[in-house]
């Protein structure tokens, strides 16, 4: 029949986990049409319409959907859902709050975060923190899935999809968005950076974690940390990769101090690069990492700092 | 106010978890299982609603085999009130799981519902969205911080690049997240205390829900390991490799 991918988009501009799970989609049932919900989001939608491999943009302008809040998201994506046989959203902290709402209501399983398209109804999804991969089969019901964007690419090519505006499907004014605060670092966010440095227990302290700021500074990157280091106090919980904390696949992982507990691989190893820099050479990180380099963090981090600033980062 | 807890029995999450021979699932034999760790922040959460008065009764519900009934004891020890084990074999996925708890909810009339944002075995992050979905209720995932109100909660929860606020009306479902509180110990005390608590027993059937599972796994395998790649002997050097990579 059809899909539906759900943007993922601010109102200004449409973020590329949408040009991914396009990409899922395609693979699962095809025209793709792209569901924009938003308040004054019409630039999303003109940029959403160059995308490879969508046929058509539905855009809702309203305001019930200025933040994308679940109820009337759901609400709104159930309105249109009679018409498509796969429901797919990227699995942001968006999508995976409203997409749920949208399978219960259709009375389905949701499959969350695939890794892969199998087949049209079998999908590769990580379980255990990606510790195992699942292989799973859905019976002849609507798929409501959620993806996980490291995992796909965007299909390639331009795109010229129509734009037809629909209409808000109401709110029943159950919940209302209130406040937010963003985080206003210059750094890209721990689960979409591109590179990742981390530290560890070894750190030593929070202070000394401003030696990672400037590497990341220098690399663009995200800063993260081992649940020991967040556990010492070092820095705060949201900077914890891990099994119970964020899961991240960035392209460069850089593990400072990390001696590689189970639970932080579990959040990190499907990184497309690991180097890890620990003093103790038996330290299990090294048995995941492509580099390796045994020894003190404390010289070895300024020395990469100073190297990088030689090659002009 | 009623503040029911559902609490799901998993892998600890200090252990390996070993993919069986056979592909079938993962091994659960002789592996030490606790209490999922963002259940024990729900229960948290809802002891701490009640120390400050603004719940009266915290009810623990799991769902699965009799031995869940340890994990619903970890929940009266570290303070909620009773508990209701759900008991059935076999694998139940989040939807079934949200349909008892619904009906759960219809005969305890709860004023909030909390639960873990997601189980760290399944992964799935749905079982709260759905239950609110399907008692038509308001939702707050990724909790980060709650404040009660009168017939409402202003609810703090991390969204990706930062928080969010959103006011629900009660009855409501939240979701907790890592940040939340940090759980408490349970003191010997309230753990020879706990055993005396009451846990009701129940089947899927007395709430007329099917747990037949809707999705077929037909097969759990390692994903694709990592070998130990080469050791550097400086930073020069580091940097030298991850450069010819292209990781930057």
């Amino acid at each position: 029949m059809a899909s539906l991918v759900i943007a993922e988009h601010d109102n200004k501009v449409l973020k590329d986990a949408t040009a991914k799970t396009v990409g899922a989609a395609a693979q699962i049932s095809t025209p793709v049409h792209v569901l924009v919900a938003g308040s004054g989001c019409q630039a999303v939608a003109d940029v959403a319409s160059k995308l490879a491999g969508v046929e058509k943009i539905l855009v809702a302008d309203d305001a019930a959907y200025a933040k994308m809040t679940a109820e009337p998201m759901a609400k709104l994506i159930l309105s249109l859902a009679d018409k498509y046989d796969a429901i797919l959203a990227p699995a942001t902290t968006s999508g995976k709050n409203y997409l749920p709402r949208v399978a219960a209501t259709l009375d389905v399983p949701q499959i969350s975060e695939i890794l892969k398209v199998v087949s049209a109804d079998t999908f590769e999804r990580p379980i255990y923190a990606g510790n195992a991969i699942a292989t799973v089969q859905a019976g002849a019901f609507k798929k409501v899935i959620t993806v996980r964007t490291t995992a796909f690419k965007p299909a390639e090519g331009a795109g010229s999809a129509t734009v037809e505006k629909i209409a808000g499907a109401g709110d029943d004014g159950i919940s209302k968005f209130m406040s937010e605060e963003l985080s206003k670092s210059e750094r890209p966010e721990l689960t979409s950076a591109k590179i990742v440095i981390s530290g560890g227990r070894g750190m030593q302290s929070g202070e000394n974690f401003h030696l990672l700021d400037k590497i990341a500074d220098k690399l663009h990157a995200a800063v993260g940390a081992s649940r020991a280091a967040v556990d010492a106090g070092f820095v705060p919980n949201d900077y914890q990769v891990g099994q119970t904390g964020k899961v991240v696949a960035p392209d460069l992982y850089i593990a400072v101090g990390i001696s590689g507990a189970i639970q932080h691989l579990a959040g990190m190893k499907d990184s497309k690069i690991i180097a890890a820099i620990n003093k103790d050479e038996e330290a299990p990180i090294f048995q995941v990492a492509d580099f390796g380099l045994v020894a003190d963090l404390f010289k070895a981090i300024p020395e990469m700092d100073e190297e990088l600033t030689k090659l002009g980062y | 106010m009623k503040v029911i807890v559902p609490v799901k029995r998993v892998i600890d999450y200090n252990v390996k978890v070993r993919v069986k021979a056979d592909q079938s699932g993962v091994d659960l034999a002789n592996v030490k299982m606790s209490m999922n760790p963002f259940d024990e922040i729900s229960v948290e959460e809802a002891i701490r609603l009640k120390e400050k008065g603004k719940a009266t009764e915290i009810i623990a519900v799991s769902i699965g085999p009799q031995q869940c009934s340890e994990t619903i004891r970890t929940a009266l020890a570290m303070g909620a009130d009773r508990g209701i084990l759900v008991k059935t074999d076999g694998e139940v996925e989040p939807l079934a799981v949200a349909k008892i708890l619904k009906a759960i909810c219809e005969a305890e009339q709860p004023g909030l519902v909390i639960t873990g944002k997601q189980a760290i075995d399944d992964d799935s992050n749905q079982t709260g969205q759905m239950l609110a979905a399907l008692l038509g209720w308001p939702q707050a995932t990724f909790a980060h911080k709650l404040e009660m109100g009168d017939g409402k909660a202003d609810i703090e929860r991390e969204i990706d690049g930062g928080l969010q606020t959103v006011e629900v009306k009660l009855p409501a479902v939240m979701t907790t997240d890592l940040r939340l509180n940090e759980p408490r110990y349970a003191s010997l005390p309230n753990i020879m205390k706990a055993k005396k608590k009451p846990i009701d027993e129940k089947t899927p059937a007395d709430y007329g829900v099917d747990v037949t599972p809707r999705l077929k796994t037909l097969k759990v395998t390692e994903p694709p390991k990592r070998v130990a790649g080469i050791k550097v002997k400086t930073a020069a050097e580091l940097i030298d490799k991850l450069k010819e990579a292209g990781a930057f």
